[in-house]
């Protein structure tokens, strides 16, 4: 049990400072245009990185399953109705349909 | 901020899920109180599930640890990203602690630009949903439902995705994107979780060789 408090504390302390890291240290300071450059690039690059590893990843392996599915529906309905609500739930319907039927 | 809220509602909805699938799981380990404190005060859920997978494993504190900071270091390219969105002196570091997957996705504007109102709204929305979640989770088990069942999990992916396609009509963000796709993709097999995505974040150096 103190095992468990002492993960918790050493964690939330940890990402307290990994998420203050940043702002910190850059926040507030003029910035390169190179640094804004690589500074742009990170979104695109770390949401694609996400959305890779978030539909195909399972522990370690690479997988395609119901999620794919789900995301492909996504931006299928994206696509059509421009509503990323509507995107949402049929991705929540297309994986878990999926999942109902096999 | 209330803009954020609202965009961020459907996935607070999944999130609450994941929320209930974290107490369930969490609570033969450390009891009941253990994973509603961990919920409010780590408020990650990656890292959360990875650091009690490893205790479940028997594995050490420092292990579990370690598991739960790997996954939490994308948070550091992140917050550089947000950066000089946020307002001056130490309230910075603290609006810095809104950073999570979604709230980070729906604030991109693009081209490098983020929206602070949407931060903070959008996790506003999360938060609650995140401790609520795992608080019903530990109190009532899985008799709401497996996220995966509901077809829950492939939200995170689904919104994710579509919150960046509009992005991709910029050539260099689109290089940039498959590249680090493809980075993600050939290290999931080889590197521990949190690796993946934190070194496809390394090809935002492309930007140095732009112009």
């Amino acid at each position: 049990m103190t095992e468990t408090w002492a993960v918790i504390a050493v964690l939330t302390l940890a990402t307290v400072a990994i998420k203050a890291s940043g702002p910190l240290v850059l926040g507030g300071r003029e910035l390169s245009s190179r640094a804004v450059a690589v500074i742009g690039l990170l979104a695109p690059a770390l949401l694609a990185a996400l959305v890779v590893v978030e539909t195909f990843a399972s522990e370690s392996d690479l997988t395609i399953d119901a999620r794919a599915a789900g995301v492909a529906a996504a931006g299928g309905s994206y696509a059509a109705t421009g509503s990323p609500t509507v995107a949402i739930a049929s991705a929540a319907l297309a994986a878990g349909g999926l999942r109902a039927l096999s | 901020m209330r803009r954020g809220v609202r965009v961020a509602a459907p996935v607070a909805v999944a999130v609450f899920f994941v929320g209930v699938s974290f107490g369930v799981v969490a609570r033969p380990l450390m009891g009941q109180v253990a994973p509603i404190v961990m919920s409010m005060v780590v408020f990650a859920g990656s890292a959360q599930f990875a650091a009690v997978a490893v205790l479940a494993d028997g594995g050490s504190a420092l292990a579990a640890i370690a598991a739960g900071i790997l996954l939490n270091a994308r948070f550091v390219p992140m917050g550089i990203a947000v950066a000089s969105f946020l307002p001056g002196g130490k309230l910075r570091a603290l609006e810095g602690q809104a950073v999570v997957d979604a709230s980070f996705a729906i604030a991109n504007r693009g081209g490098g630009r983020f929206d602070r109102d949407l931060l903070l709204g959008a996790t506003l929305a999360q938060y609650p949903a995140w401790a609520l979640g795992t608080l019903v989770g530990v109190l009532a088990g899985d008799e709401l439902g497996d996220p995966r069942a509901l077809g829950l999990d492939a939200i995170f992916p689904a919104f994710f995705f579509i919150l960046l396609v509009d992005e991709l009509r910029a050539r260099k963000a689109a290089t940039a994107a498959a590249l680090a796709a493809t980075v993600a993709l050939l290290l999931t097999p080889i590197a521990p979780p949190g690796v993946p995505v934190l070194a496809a974040g390394l090809v935002a150096l492309l930007g140095l060789r732009a112009r």
